[in-house]
Order: structure tokens, then C-alpha cells, then sequence
């Protein structure tokens, strides 16, 4: 099993995402935004961070990286693909995952634990969590309010494409306290706070974000 | 040589909390008559040849796909 996590210039979280996807059994494969090859991988993360200064707006310019246009037909082909914070942004601005984000509301960057419940346990990234299930996660970024057009926030609520949603307060003002949603068909998914923080407890809040990776794990061996 | 303009500003009904924050400095500063800030970016765009019908086409579908995100922004193009 083998899952490949992006690295683009101005990525910060590659590394945690590797191991994560250690600790949940499978094999990290580092790619490289400018190579137009997912090396083979059975899925894929886009981690958080700053890609490209996060200039024009984020994930604005990542989203035109060589690797993306082998990414955008895999995902759209089934391939697992998770973002992550910056990497949610990009999956954003590449059209794989509806709505943006835009500048926390509090204008503050937040760096704090928050608790999460996870709405929908149906997705390539979530089936290792239990419907309504609260974990905890770090959050850490400074434009992370989760922005949609009413009528993409009702198809997403109706549909059940709300992955994640924040479940003590809402900290950035995002619509709906959304912090993660899906694709269509719930391979893509991306989410705001970041597991790869929280995968074990010797260095994280807790280790409730290794479910993801570890859901992964379950979905492509099936 | 011949410019373009691009200017990108977020759709009304999306949050501004910068200009919200640039507002509350302006009266803070004693601009009691400054009720809002929206905040936007502006673009100059110099091209290589004429201002002519076919760069308004590329720059227009330059500042969709590139210079402004449709689901938040909106944009006008005007000349330089």
C-alpha cells in the first residue's frame, strides 16, 4: 500500500503526513510538484503549509503545479486524495472540492486544538470513525473560513458531503462551521484542521486523526 | 505598449473581514464618516502587443481562471 503526499515549494506539513501514513501501515512515496508522475500510489495527500507564498490567493497557483494535471484525472477517476488545510485550499481552487476558503473571520491566524464530529463516515478518509464520533485536531491556519453560494451549501448538506464540521463553536466563521467536505463520489475529501498533527499522543493533542490514514488504508485494500 | 486592468473585488455577500478592520481604523483615526471598506486587488496587465478584441478574450479568461476565484470574487477589465 503505498500513499504519495505531495510536496510543493512552501509546503510545511509533507513530513508529519508521512508519517502518518507510516503509523497507519502504509508506505509514504514523496512527489514533487513539478513532476508530472504520481509514481504509481494507491492515493494521495496534499499536505498544509504555503505553497507558493500563498500569493494571489491560496492554493491559487499550486493548483497550476505539472503534478496537478496527473492529479485531476486520477481524483476524478477515483483516486483517494485528501487535502489538508493548504492542501484543502488547492483541491479548492482546482475545482476537485465545491466552495473556498477565505480569511478567518477574527482575522486572528488560529493555532488551537479543536473538537470535531464527523458527519460523514462514508468517505475513502473517514470509514475508520463512527457517525457523530467528536475527535480532536489541531487547526492552524489564518484563511480557513470555509465560503459557498447557498445553493452549493444546501446540495452539500442534502447530499451528506459535510465530512467534518466543528463542534465546540465555530472558530474561523466558516459557513455552517463547516471544516471538511467531499466530492461526489467520497474519494476527494479535504479538511481544514489537520490529523496529521494527532497521531499519536507523544506528539499530538491525541492520536483521533489517525483514523484518516488509517480509513485510507481500509479503502484501498478493498 | 498597451495595459489592461484587472480588478478583482470579493462578491458582496462574502465577508470582508479586512476591510472591516481597515473601516473601524479609518474612524478610529478620526474618519467618522467612513461607514465601510471592501477590500480588492488590482492587476496591471501589460501586453506585448495591441489592446485589441482578441487580448480582451485572453485576458478576460486570464482573470477568470487565474487573477480571480469565481466562487468569492468578481472582476472587471477595463484599459490601461
Amino acid at each position: 500500500m503505498r500513499i504519495g503526499v505531495i510536496t510543493f515549494p512552501g509546503s510545511l506539513d509533507d513530513r508529519d503526513a508521512a508519517r502518518a501514513v507510516r503509523l497507519a501501515g502504509a508506505e509514504p512515496v514523496p512527489l514533487w510538484h513539478a513532476d508530472r508522475d504520481l509514481r504509481g500510489v494507491d492515493a494521495v495527500i496534499l499536505p498544509g503549509g504555503f505553497s507558493y507564498g500563498d500569493y494571489l490567493r491560496c492554493g491559487a497557483i499550486a493548483r497550476f503545479a505539472p503534478v496537478m494535471s496527473e492529479l485531476v484525472p486520477a481524483a476524478r477517476s477515483g483516486l483517494p486524495v485528501l487535502g489538508i488545510c493548504n492542501g484543502f485550499q488547492i483541491l479548492c481552487e482546482a475545482h476537485l472540492l465545491p466552495g473556498a476558503l477565505t480569511r478567518n473571520a477574527g482575522l486572528r491566524f488560529i493555532t488551537r486544538d479543536v473538537r470535531l464530529a464527523v458527519e460523514n463516515n462514508r468517505t475513502a478518509w473517514t470509514g475508520a470513525y463512527q457517525p457523530g464520533e467528536r475527535i480532536t485536531v489541531p487547526l492552524k491556519s489564518g484563511q480557513g473560513a470555509y465560503a459557498a453560494d447557498p445553493g452549493t451549501l444546501a446540495d452539500l448538506q442534502a447530499a451528506g458531503r459535510v465530512v467534518v464540521r466543528y463542534a465546540d463553536g465555530n472558530p474561523n466563521g466558516s459557513a455552517g462551521g463547516i471544516a471538511g467536505v467531499c466530492g461526489a463520489e467520497g474519494n476527494v475529501v479535504g479538511v481544514m484542521p489537520h490529523p496529521e498533527h494527532a497521531v499519536s499522543e507523544l506528539t499530538g493533542p491525541t492520536a483521533d486523526g489517525l483514523g484518516f490514514f488509517a480509513s485510507a488504508v481500509a479503502a484501498v485494500a478493498r | 505598449m498597451a495595459r489592461m486592468i484587472v480588478e478583482v473585488m470579493l462578491k458582496p455577500e462574502i465577508h470582508d473581514p479586512e476591510g472591516e478592520a481597515i473601516a473601524s481604523a479609518s474612524r478610529r483615526l478620526g474618519f467618522g464618516q467612513v461607514v465601510s471598506v471592501r477590500q480588492g486587488k488590482r492587476f496591471d496587465v501589460e501586453l506585448a502587443g495591441p489592446a485589441d478584441e482578441a487580448a480582451v478574450t485572453a485576458i478576460t479568461q486570464l482573470a477568470r481562471e487565474l487573477l480571480s476565484n469565481p466562487v468569492i470574487e468578481e472582476f472587471t477589465l477595463h484599459a490601461g
